[in-house]
């Protein structure tokens, strides 16, 4: 069976390209995004042996290297909460551990919320997140102003549909640059032992009597005793080889880069209702986006939209006027891969002994694999788990799944 | 004098960054982009795009015409917020680049 992940028009390049495939893994990974190249990271650095990831792109290619590079702590489950408080202290170390210059910001994150019903839900957050000792606060659109001068934004009030209810504060939350994610966890894989393929395309996935699989790639087979399907928004391309279905389906979300500005925004700005967000980056350019109904796209499509820069530049003036006079100097897309209920999949699939999946991220993959990668690869090797693995189970989805406390913060 | 050769005004990009880049095995002018950001900035690659192709070959060994292009994204030079900004024009004939 031919999927249709894209082949490179113009194969070549690193990492691995010349050398020749392995003949056989302990671990083979398929998709060489930020979960998997820090999944095979993790996994050498608990001393996994023999661990491959393929890719049938270049590093960077796909939606890690698309995306807006939030890490943020500001959740609606304890799990998530104390997860994402993990992933950011490693975002934080990243650079020395790595040898990288990751760009990292601890600006702090404004979420906006136009109405009441929102407000409500950040209450109930918040207090969770205050038990979880992330020190985010409830505040109006007079404070909000003071942490962002340029905001033109005022109190909800009768009448007046463009207010807002409130907004909370966590100064703690923080972006970085993805693409030297990237490049840091492949490198130190790749020091530690693990073989990392670009433009190599995975076409067909075989089990052999003994209960191997056999990757059959554009650079010849590979024999794997298991397989993690880290394909992101193209996982379920990448498990129907292997006879599986995933319930994850790719969704089109679009992004636009400015020209650079001197440093003057501290916060990431959001607005709930709208998945409007918009960040300076440490290279000084604003980098945002926003939700624009879209249909449930059956494979990945990431072409450019005007409608898209439309909506985003009324978003963006409309609460910060000033933004009008800034240079729009590139935008393009990437996809969300989303669940069913908003919850990642993760874990050994139904039915398909030795094939895990790690998909489902709903546009925080980048964000999660940090401390994801690190839980997965102990995980897999057998030391320990973790109860992320019973809460976003994939064996939810079939009969009597498990049910329990679902995200609801899906935004930045 | 300094002896810094620099291929990428807007990020800065150096002929020793490219260099480094294509000794650590980065080929293409789309790796090469996303490893030290070049072509990032508000020319969007139409100053720097040929020099850094020409020492991508140089250092590579290959000739400049195996070179490709990276992705050329909207819009086609830095345009002020404003003008895209208000209420939602008619539908372009042309919404998608795709």
């Amino acid at each position: 069976m031919k999927t249709r992940n894209p082949r490179p028009s113009h194969p070549g390049g690193a990492p691995g390209a010349a050398a020749p495939l392995p003949a056989a893994a302990d671990i083979a990974i398929i998709g060489a995004g930020v979960m998997g190249l820090a999944l095979a990271y993790n996994l050498a650095a608990e001393g996994g042996k023999r661990i491959v990831v393929v890719d049938a792109n270049y590093l960077a290619w796909g939606a890690s290297g698309r995306n807006g590079g939030g890490v943020r702590q500001q959740w609606s489950t304890e799990m998530n909460i104390r997860l994402m408080q993990e992933s950011l202290s490693i975002c934080a170390g990243f650079a020395q551990e790595m040898g990288i210059n990751v760009w990292m910001r601890q600006g702090g994150y404004l979420f906006l919320a136009r109405t009441e019903a929102t407000r409500a839900h950040l209450e109930a957050s918040i207090a969770l997140q205050n038990r979880c000792d992330v020190p985010t606060r409830l505040i109006d659109m007079n404070e909000a102003r003071q942490l962002v001068p340029e905001l033109e934004v005022r109190d909800a009030s009768a009448g007046d549909e463009a207010g807002f209810a409130g907004a909370c504060f966590n100064p703690t939350d923080a972006i970085v640059f993805p693409w030297p994610f990237l490049w840091g966890y492949a490198r130190a894989a790749q020091k530690r032992g693990v073989a990392i393929h670009t433009a190599t395309h995975v076409s067909a996935i075989e089990r052999r009597a003994s209960g191997d699989f056999v990757l059959q790639t554009s650079k010849g087979p590979l024999i794997a005793a298991r397989v993690v399907d880290a394909a992101g928004a193209w996982s379920p391309e990448v498990a129907r080889l292997a006879g599986v279905e995933l319930p994850d389906w790719p969704e089109r979300h679009e992004i636009l880069s400015t020209e650079p500005l001197k440093p003057f925004l501290r916060p990431m700005v959001s607005v709930l209702e709208s998945g409007l967000y918009f960040s300076q980056s440490l290279r000084g350019e604003i980098v945002g986006g926003i939700t624009l109904p879209s249909p449930r796209d059956r494979e990945v499509r990431l072409g450019s939209r005007l409608r898209f820069l439309q909506s985003m530049a009324t978003a963006m003036v409309e609460i910060m006027p000033l933004l009008g006079d800034v240079k729009v100097v590139r935008q393009w897309a990437g996809p969300y891969d989303m669940s069913p209920d908003g919850d990642p999949i993760v874990g050994e699939a139904p039915g398909a002994p030795g094939f895990y999946v790690c998909c489902g991220f709903v546009g925080h993959g980048f964000m999660m694999a940090p401390v994801v990668s690190r839980y997965y690869a102990r995980h897999l090797l057998g030391k320990e788990t973790h109860e992320l693995f019973d809460a976003w189970s994939p064996k939810r989805f079939t009969a009597g799944g498990a049910s329990g406390a679902r995200e609801q913060m899906h935004i930045g | 004098m300094s002896k810094k050769v620099i291929l990428c005004r807007c990020e800065d990009v150096t002929l020793t960054d490219v260099q480094r880049a294509v000794a650590s095995g980065v080929r293409d002018l789309e790796e090469v982009k996303r490893y030290t950001g070049f072509g990032t900035g508000p020319c969007q690659g139409k100053e720097c795009l040929r020099a850094v192709a020409l020492a991508i070959a140089e250092a590579s060994g290959r000739a400049p015409a195996a070179m490709h292009a990276f992705t050329t994204r909207p819009p086609l030079v830095p345009t002020e917020l404003k003008y895209f900004a208000g209420p939602r024009q008619a539908a372009a004939p042309a919404d998608e680049n795709a």
